[in-house]
Formats: structure tokens, C-alpha cells, sequence
């Protein structure tokens, strides 16, 4: 019979990834729904001593799998660890982070052990599933994601394959707040890897921050318009994109005025962004504008006027000086930032 | 009878749309401002074929038609009037002389770099004295030996700021009139060829447009095309292929600027409704996209018919008299449409209006049309 | 050196609308386009010929108007193309579509397989690493750029992490699945185009494949994985509107706001 709930604890150079903590936070929802246990998976060379952290964030144990081989990221030899995971521990459900290494991994182990996989799930359920009304049913992990290019959700079951696999798209998760005191079996898997195991070869390691510069790319967007007052708020607009992971923007006014690239402009003569956040700062919202972005998932507008139209296309309408709130939204941020969660 | 394109044209205008929208137009309006075709737009388009879309593989064209062609003329010309007219100058002009009346070797050193990617050309018949009476023609060709020696002025030559080849028009024998003209091609370094700066125009700026001089430019009797005296029946026949041209360029220019207004009037709010709500503008907006689909359907028609190889002037300067009245009326009710807006340069509907004029004066004038229509009716 | 591009026609679901009546997708007039990551593939393909030489096969599974993908990949360059297509194929999920597909493969030959990572319509990027596994030959996703063939058969490519890149070596027979950013894709030519529609698109149907393939693992029957709905996202209402606020409690709502969409 499968059972428990595993969670692969995704690390770079001895790190453990933040999607992996939120992991194990949503597992032991899932888990007390299923009444089984979360179980992490760490791979990597000389990883065990990180092992702990992860029953302090929720796991009730955690298998190690360690080897030369496993220090930098390589599909195969990742591939056959978890495989090895499955083929001993028969788990239930097994998630990994949406990430530029679980969406290279988890297919490949999905397809190695013929079971179902679904892709950037962003909500996790347990609940019942029934072949007919009159079945018993069955507890099944609901998974459910954006498709159609993030037009609609879909939600997919995984019904008599086993281990039911997910990734799980980072930052949407709740990671616990770590609790010290916690313990949990720490147990070593042998896994025998064998040369041909590194069936390609690394020649260079190189690290380096992905920069993108696109704003039609960008998930939140902090805007500036004519309230900015001048050039240089753009730099405390970019203060606060930076913290949220985001880029700057700007209406027409300003990059007619010099005071941003015309690359920045959204709106009718600019791009059309659809991003998660659009952060609307002095921006008055004319129908130029507006055009350009009122397909953002949320929309937080700050002007002066309280007539201004951009407040009839936001989420959240504050009336008040970008100039004196901005930075205060800075010192928030930052003191969110380093409370320990 | 189907008035629906076949596969292989659905997929090309498909092409030439995507082209059109990602290369041409991010460009056109600081094309217009600065009055400069982008070269490497220019070299992007050879590339993709668009500069010889109706000349056969043979020669290293694309093998394609004059409905292919028109469809990439309305495409670009939907974004940007100046991109339309080089395209039509190069293809309609220049390259069908050397196509419809050169020898096998005239081809092969001409018409094959202007069809396969590699030059563009030009086509210098009007004069500072000479337009719609064409054979008024005061450039000189004195045969000198196996040379010819040429002097004169062209004015109005697209294209010819950058152009490598000029095929142009110059009188062999002044006594005999229209049947005098021979026509002749010279590439842009023979000593002697010298091309004036970039006429200032209202519309259509970006297009190269100068005047050009013949200074004793002398070339081998190898670079006459065709007989001498057959001039007059080259160019003729080459502008009843451009007006096809100019029509596509047309319809292009009106729908782009249709297409444009009615982006707009959907968004425009006032009086707390869509403009686009209110029915004025509904009619409005009906009564331009019917012209444009008559002018379009013209338009195919012509070229359909050169493609059968039918009769086809008539066709032609119809299509171009219909269509280029058409997107004058169309583009002015466009800006309307947008009002105050439409009147701004940062929208591209006044640049339509203003590239529209010149379809109804090159390639022969509206009047020249009804002349070469009422002549082809026969009323005498 | 037979290099095979794997495609899919998507629609262009950056121009799908929500119908703000009934809440449900607008499909109709959406053109149908291939996808932007196995375009870049074709290109990428493209490059390495006319570097290297050999040969660019195309192939795509899909119903019959999969068709004008194909032909636009043969209006690119490409030397043949193939549909892969038959009633016992529909509902696959990617796991039996990478079945069905890795059979296709063997039938066609490969030496170099080139997919694009993420398709827009199904968002999973699974079908190319599916593939992999099925034939049992060596993976590199996230490929950024290919640099090098060394050989004849080694291929030196970037491979992107969110944090670093690696620099490859990978033995062909291998597969790699392309980023955008692998290659811009060249325009279709004129002729090109019309040259397109004169070759064969070879068709690869249940009864081509059959004897390469468990009829257990294909179609909606085959599918580990199934949808058990599907439904759009709630469309905008108003928001809320403050004007008393003070500094301080307009950054307080700011943050719960940031905090609740899960931006913090």
C-alpha cells in the first residue's frame, strides 16, 4: 500500500531551495488530511547535516541520499535516486518545486516508474474522488494549475498510478515557521551509481543572476507616472521591484520626458503587460494607459487624486502622495524581510 | 469561381503579415520623422523575398504571382506606405523590364540580383518636363559606336538614393515621338550617374525619391533593353503591372488605417459611453471596410487576370483609380474617427492620410487612368 | 547528422479573451500558431545544418489542420516533415503522448532530437524529458544556446538554472528541450513557402506505429493523469477605493494586499 507523503528537498551548493520548505509546509496539511507523514528527500554530497532543518520546518523524517555524483545537478543520476526512493518507500504523493531542476527531474522519474505527473500546480487538496455515485470513493491528491497560457485552471487527478507526482510552482505555498524542537528519523538511502550514471559531462559551472528586462515578462510590475514628481523616484520604485521581484514601468508622460527608456512604456503606443502584480504609482489611468495593463491579475493603485480613473480598474485604491508612501512601503518591506518566519 | 486565397497564398500573406507587423512597423514612424529607409529593413525584406514575389526560380526569384504580390503589398503597405512603394518601385518597375523585354544574358547580370535577394532597383522615365505626357521624354541616348551616351534629368526616381541598378528611359531618335524611347539599364556607379538628395514630400517620406542626372553616362549597346524605340511600349507596360501594385498599396494604407480607428473608438469613452456604441460611428465604420473590400477585390481581380495572362490594363488602372480615391476618403474619415488623436503624430493614422495623396498622382495620374480606361472602352 | 525537431501547433493563447458574460474562454479566431519554444528549436536545427550539414526532419503530433505547422517548418528549411496523427492518439496525456511520440522516433530515425521546453497551451513541459526516458537516451533541458558539435556527435550546449548556467558535453543520440532564447526564428521565404506546399507531409498513423507501440499506453484509456475540470479564473470586480488614510495605515493595507496575493 503506498503511503506518506514525500518532498524532494531541492539544494544548490549545500542550500536548501525556499520552495522545498514551503513544500514540506503544504505537505503537512495533505498529510493530516491523509492521516500519513511527510517525508523528505535530500540528495546531494555531504547534504546530511541539512536533514534537520527540514523536520523543523514539518517533516517527520527525511532520506538521505549521498554521493559525489549528486554535488551539481545532473538529470540521470537524480533520476535514479528518486527512483530508488520510490522502489523502496512505495510513497503516495511525492512534490517537487516547479523549478529549472524539478521540471528537468520529475518527469523523468515519472516516466522511469510509469505514473502520472502534473506540472506547476499552484493549490493541493485531498479529497474524495468517486468512479460513481454509488462507489465508496477514494482520497485522491486534487492538483490543480494554470494552463492556456495562465487563461484558465485546471484541476487533474492521478488515479491508479502511483506515486501521485506534482511540482508546485514556488512562492505559492506557506512554508511553517521552523520549530527547533522538533525531531524525526534521519535515515541514509544506498544508492549504487555507477560511472556511466554521469552520462553527460559538466565542463564549466557557471553562477549568475538571470536577468530579464522585458517588462511583458515580468511577474510585478512597480509603475510610475506623472505623480512621481521626478526622474530619480524611478531608483525607490526600483528599490521596492527589487524586494518583490519585479520590474519598473512607466506611463507615456514620463518617457516622452526622458526620464525612463521608452523599453519601460506600457499602454496603448507602448506594451501591453499582463502581469501578477501592476503597482499603478501617480499614474492618473487614462484609457492609454489603462489599455496597456488592465489585464493584470491585481492591481494596486496610489494617487493623489481621488478622482483619478486608474482606481476603477484596481484591486486595491489608495488616495495619498506616492512620494511620502513609497518609501515607507520600503522600510515595511524590509523589516518583513528579516523577521524570522 | 473562388474568392477565397488557396493554401500557399494564405500561408505567404500570413507571412507577410508577421513580417510586416514585427519589422516594418516598429520602424515606420521614425522612418517618416527622419525622412531615412532603414537599410537593413531594406535588406531584411530581400531576404524574405518580398523584392521578386512574381519572377520565376529560373532567374532566382521566388516563383510566385501577382496575387502573391499584391497580398505582400497590402500587408506592408497596411503599416507603412513608403515600405509599400519600394517594394512596388523594385518588383513592378524595374524588374519587369528586364523580365518582359531583356535577352537571356540581360537577365541573367540583371534581373537575377534584383530577384534574388541581393540589389535593388529603380526606374527613371519621369522628367522635370515630362510626366503624364511621358513621351515628352528630353533625355538623350546618342548611339556612339557600341556605346550609347546619355544626358539628361530624371526627377521623382524612387528608390534611387540607395538603388544599385536604374533602369531607365532615354530618346534614341527624337523624329519619330513616342516610337523614339529606348529603354536602358546601368548599375548605380557608371560614371556620370548622379543622384540628387531626397526630395522633400508630404508624404511617404521615408521613401527614397530624388532626382537624377545623366551626365555623357556611357554604357554598351548590351545595356539597351529590348529594340531601340520600344521605350515607350516598356514603360507602359511595366506601370500597367505597378498600378496593381499601387492598388495593393492602397488598400493596404486604408485598412491599416481603419484597423487603427476602430482599435481606437473601441476604448474612447464619452458622454459615459464607447464611441464605438454610438451608431454614427457603426455606419461609418461599415461604409469604409465596404470600399476597402470593393477596392481589394479590384485589386485581385487585376492581378489575377495578369496572372492568366489576360488583358489586363483595363483591370488595372481601374483597380488603381477605385482604390486610391478609396484610402484618401478612407484615411481622412480615420482620423476623424479618432479625432484630435488621429490628427497626432504619435498615432500613425495621420501618416496615412498624408501617404495617401500621392497614389492618385504616380504610376499615372487618376486623369491618366480614365484615359487609359475611356481608350480601352473605345470612346473616341 | 539527422537532426528532429519536435513541434506542436498551439493556439496563440496570448490572444485568447475571457467573455465577460460567460465567463468562459473565446477559442474562436484565435490563430493557430507553432509553438514560440519549438520554433526556436527549428531554428536552432536550421543553424547546426548549415554549419555542420545533414538533415532536418520535422514532426508533429497532432489532429489533421497540425498540417500548416508543418508546412511553415518546411517553408523555414526543413528537409521533411511528418504528422503524427490518428483517432487512438486523442486524450493522451503527456506521458502517452510521449509514448506515441517516442515511437514515431524510432520509426524516423534520429540523431540529434530537439523539443521545445514548455508548450502554451498545456504549460507542462513534460513531454520532451518523457520522451528521453522512452528512448533511454541522455537529457539537457533549459538549453539557452548550443555552442558547439564537436566530432560529429558531441554537443556542447548552456544549460539554464534560475542561478547559474552549466556548460554540457552530451553524447548524441540526446535530446534537448529549447528555450526561446535557443534561437530567433528566421521568417518563412516567399518561395520557400511555395515550395512547401509542393513536398509530401508524411503521415504517421496508428497503423504506422503499432507494432512500436503498447496500445495500453496511448490515448485518453493510456493516460495516467486526466482532467477532472477545468474552469477560468474569476474575472475582475471592483476593488476597494480608500481616501482617509494616513501614511502608515496605507502601507499596513498594502501589505496585507502583497501579502495575501502571496507577492511577499
Amino acid at each position: 500500500m503506498s503511503k506518506d507523503i514525500y518532498v524532494l528537498a531541492e539544494q544548490r551548493d549545500g542550500e536548501i531551495a525556499k520552495v522545498a520548505f514551503e513544500l514540506v509546509g503544504e505537505a503537512t496539511k495533505l498529510a493530516a488530511d491523509l492521516e500519513q507523514k511527510v517525508v523528505g528527500i535530500l540528495i546531494g554530497d555531504q547534504i546530511k547535516d541539512k536533514a534537520q532543518s527540514l523536520i523543523e520546518a514539518g517533516a517527520d523524517s527525511v532520506i538521505v541520499i549521498e554521493d559525489k555524483m549528486l554535488a551539481e545537478y545532473v538529470t540521470e543520476p537524480y533520476t535514479k535516486a528518486i527512483t530508488a526512493v520510490i522502489k523502496e518507500c512505495d510513497p503516495e504523493i511525492i512534490l517537487f518545486g516547479a523549478t529549472s531542476i524539478g521540471r528537468d527531474l520529475a518527469p523523468r522519474v515519472a516516466s522511469r516508474v510509469h505514473t502520472g505527473l502534473t506540472a506547476d500546480c499552484t493549490k493541493l487538496d485531498i479529497d474524495v474522488w468517486k468512479a460513481t455515485p454509488e462507489d465508496a470513493g477514494q482520497k485522491l491528491l486534487f492538483m490543480t494549475r494554470p494552463a492556456f497560457g495562465g487563461n484558465i485552471m485546471a484541476t487533474i487527478l492521478c488515479k491508479h498510478y502511483r506515486p501521485q507526482m506534482a511540482t508546485v510552482r514556488p512562492g505559492v505555498m506557506r512554508k511553517l515557521a521552523a520549530d527547533h524542537s522538533r525531531t524525526g528519523e534521519i535515515k541514509e538511502l544506498k544508492v549504487k551509481f555507477v560511472p556511466a550514471d554521469m552520462n553527460v559531462v559538466i565542463r564549466e559551472v557557471v553562477k549568475e543572476k538571470h536577468k530579464k528586462v522585458d517588462i511583458t515578462e515580468a511577474k510585478r510590475l512597480v509603475s510610475g507616472g506623472r505623480g512621481i514628481g521626478s526622474p530619480e523616484f524611478y531608483t525607490t520604485l526600483q528599490e521596492v521591484a527589487d524586494m518583490i521581484g519585479g520590474e519598473i514601468s512607466s506611463s507615456r508622460a514620463n518617457v516622452d520626458a526622458g526620464w525612463i527608456d521608452r523599453e519601460r512604456q506600457v499602454g496603448q503606443t507602448g506594451k501591453t503587460v499582463r502581469p501578477e502584480l501592476y503597482m499603478a504609482c501617480g499614474i492618473s489611468g487614462a484609457i492609454q494607459h489603462v489599455a496597456g495593463m488592465e489585464g493584470s491579475d491585481c492591481v494596486i493603485a496610489i494617487n493623489k487624486n481621488d478622482t483619478a480613473a486608474i482606481f476603477d480598474v484596481s484591486d486595491l485604491g489608495i488616495v495619498g502622495d506616492v512620494k511620502v508612501i513609497i518609501p515607507k512601503l520600503i522600510e515595511a518591506l524590509k523589516k518583513y524581510k528579516t523577521s524570522p518566519i | 469561381m473562388d474568392f477565397k486565397l488557396n493554401k500557399t497564398h494564405l500561408l505567404q500573406q500570413e507571412m507577410f503579415r508577421r513580417f510586416a507587423e514585427n519589422e516594418v512597423k516598429p520602424l515606420a514612424e521614425e522612418m517618416d520623422e527622419t525622412e531615412i529607409y532603414n537599410r537593413e529593413l531594406l535588406a531584411k525584406m530581400h531576404k524574405v523575398g518580398l523584392m521578386g514575389i512574381p519572377y520565376s526560380k529560373e532567374y532566382g526569384g521566388v516563383g510566385g504571382d501577382y496575387l502573391g504580390y499584391a497580398l505582400a503589398m497590402e500587408e506592408i503597405s497596411k503599416h507603412d506606405g513608403s515600405s509599400g512603394i519600394t517594394i512596388s518601385v523594385h518588383t513592378s518597375l524595374a524588374c519587369s523590364c528586364v523580365d518582359g523585354f531583356g535577352t537571356e544574358e540581360q537577365k541573367q547580370m540583371w534581373l537575377r540580383p534584383m530577384v534574388d535577394g541581393s540589389k535593388t532597383g529603380c526606374f527613371g522615365l519621369t522628367e522635370p518636363n515630362a510626366g503624364t505626357d511621358a513621351a515628352g521624354q528630353q533625355t538623350k541616348a546618342l548611339l556612339d559606336g557600341d556605346h550609347y551616351i546619355i544626358n539628361g534629368t530624371k526627377i521623382f526616381t524612387t528608390n534611387s538614393g540607395f538603388a544599385d541598378t536604374f533602369v531607365m528611359f532615354a530618346m534614341t531618335d527624337k523624329s519619330v515621338g513616342t516610337k523614339g524611347i529606348s529603354c536602358f539599364v546601368m548599375d548605380r556607379n557608371t560614371p556620370g550617374l548622379v543622384v540628387g538628395p531626397n526630395i522633400k514630400r508630404m508624404g511617404i517620406r521615408a521613401a527614397s525619391n530624388c532626382e537624377v542626372s545623366y551626365q555623357n553616362v556611357r554604357i554598351p549597346v548590351t545595356q539597351r533593353i529590348g529594340k531601340e524605340g520600344e521605350g515607350f511600349k516598356i514603360a507602359m507596360k511595366a506601370l500597367d503591372g505597378g498600378r496593381i501594385g499601387i492598388a495593393a498599396q492602397s488598400v493596404g494604407i486604408a485598412q491599416g488605417a481603419l484597423n487603427e480607428a476602430i482599435k481606437y473608438v473601441k476604448e474612447r469613452k464619452q458622454f459615459g459611453k464607447r464611441i464605438s456604441s454610438f451608431q454614427n460611428t457603426q455606419f461609418k465604420i461599415a461604409e469604409l471596410q465596404t470600399h476597402i473590400d470593393a477596392a481589394r477585390l479590384m485589386t485581385w481581380r487585376a492581378a489575377v487576370s495578369k496572372d492568366n495572362h489576360e488583358n489586363f490594363g483595363q483591370n488595372a488602372a481601374m483597380a488603381k483609380l477605385f482604390a486610391s480615391v478609396m484610402v484618401n476618403d478612407v484615411c481622412r474619415d480615420a482620423v476623424q474617427l479618432m479625432g484630435g488623436y488621429g490628427y497626432c503624430r504619435e498615432y500613425p493614422v495621420e501618416r496615412a492620410l498624408r501617404d495617401a495623396k500621392i497614389t492618385e498622382i504616380y504610376e499615372g495620374t487618376s486623369e491618366a487612368m480614365k484615359m487609359v480606361i475611356a481608350g480601352s472602352m473605345k470612346i473616341f | 547528422m539527422k537532426i528532429v525537431v519536435c513541434i506542436k501547433q498551439v493556439p496563440d493563447t496570448n490572444e485568447v479573451k475571457l467573455d465577460p458574460v460567460t465567463n468562459t474562454l473565446i477559442r474562436e479566431g484565435v490563430p493557430s500558431i507553432i509553438n514560440h519554444d519549438d520554433k526556436s528549436g527549428i531554428e536552432a536545427a536550421l543553424i547546426l545544418k548549415e554549419k555542420f550539414g545533414g538533415t532536418v526532419t520535422v514532426v508533429c503530433m497532432g489532429p489533421p489542420q497540425a498540417d500548416l505547422a508543418l508546412r511553415e517548418a518546411l517553408a523555414m528549411g526543413c528537409d521533411e516533415a511528418y504528422l503524427v496523427s490518428a483517432r487512438e492518439f486523442g486524450g493522451s496525456d503527456t506521458w502517452a503522448t510521449a509514448s506515441i511520440i517516442s515511437a514515431a522516433l524510432k520509426k524516423i530515425g534520429y540523431d540529434l532530437i530537439i523539443t521545445g521546453r514548455q508548450a502554451i497551451d498545456g504549460d507542462t513541459a513534460q513531454v520532451g524529458p518523457q520522451i528521453a526516458e522512452t528512448l533511454g537516451i541522455p537529457q539537457v533541458s533549459y538549453a539557452e544556446e548550443i555552442y558547439d558539435i564537436e566530432d560529429g556527435n558531441k554537443v556542447i550546449v548552456k544549460r539554464q538554472f534560475e542561478d547559474r548556467y552549466h556548460i554540457i558535453e552530451v553524447k548524441m543520440p540526446c535530446l534537448l528541450t529549447a528555450l526561446a532564447e535557443l534561437a530567433t526564428p528566421r521568417y518563412m521565404h516567399a518561395g520557400g513557402i511555395i515550395d512547401a506546399y509542393q513536398m509530401e507531409v508524411k503521415a504517421l498513423g496508428y497503423e504506422d506505429l503499432k507494432d512500436l507501440l503498447v496500445l495500453e499506453h496511448i490515448g485518453l484509456k493510456g493516460s495516467p493523469t486526466n482532467v477532472f475540470k477545468s474552469f477560468t479564473k474569476q474575472a475582475k470586480g471592483k476593488g476597494t477605493l480608500h481616501k482617509e488614510l494616513s501614511p502608515d495605515e496605507a502601507v499596513e493595507i498594502i501589505m496585507a494586499k502583497l501579502e495575501e496575493r502571496h507577492i511577499i
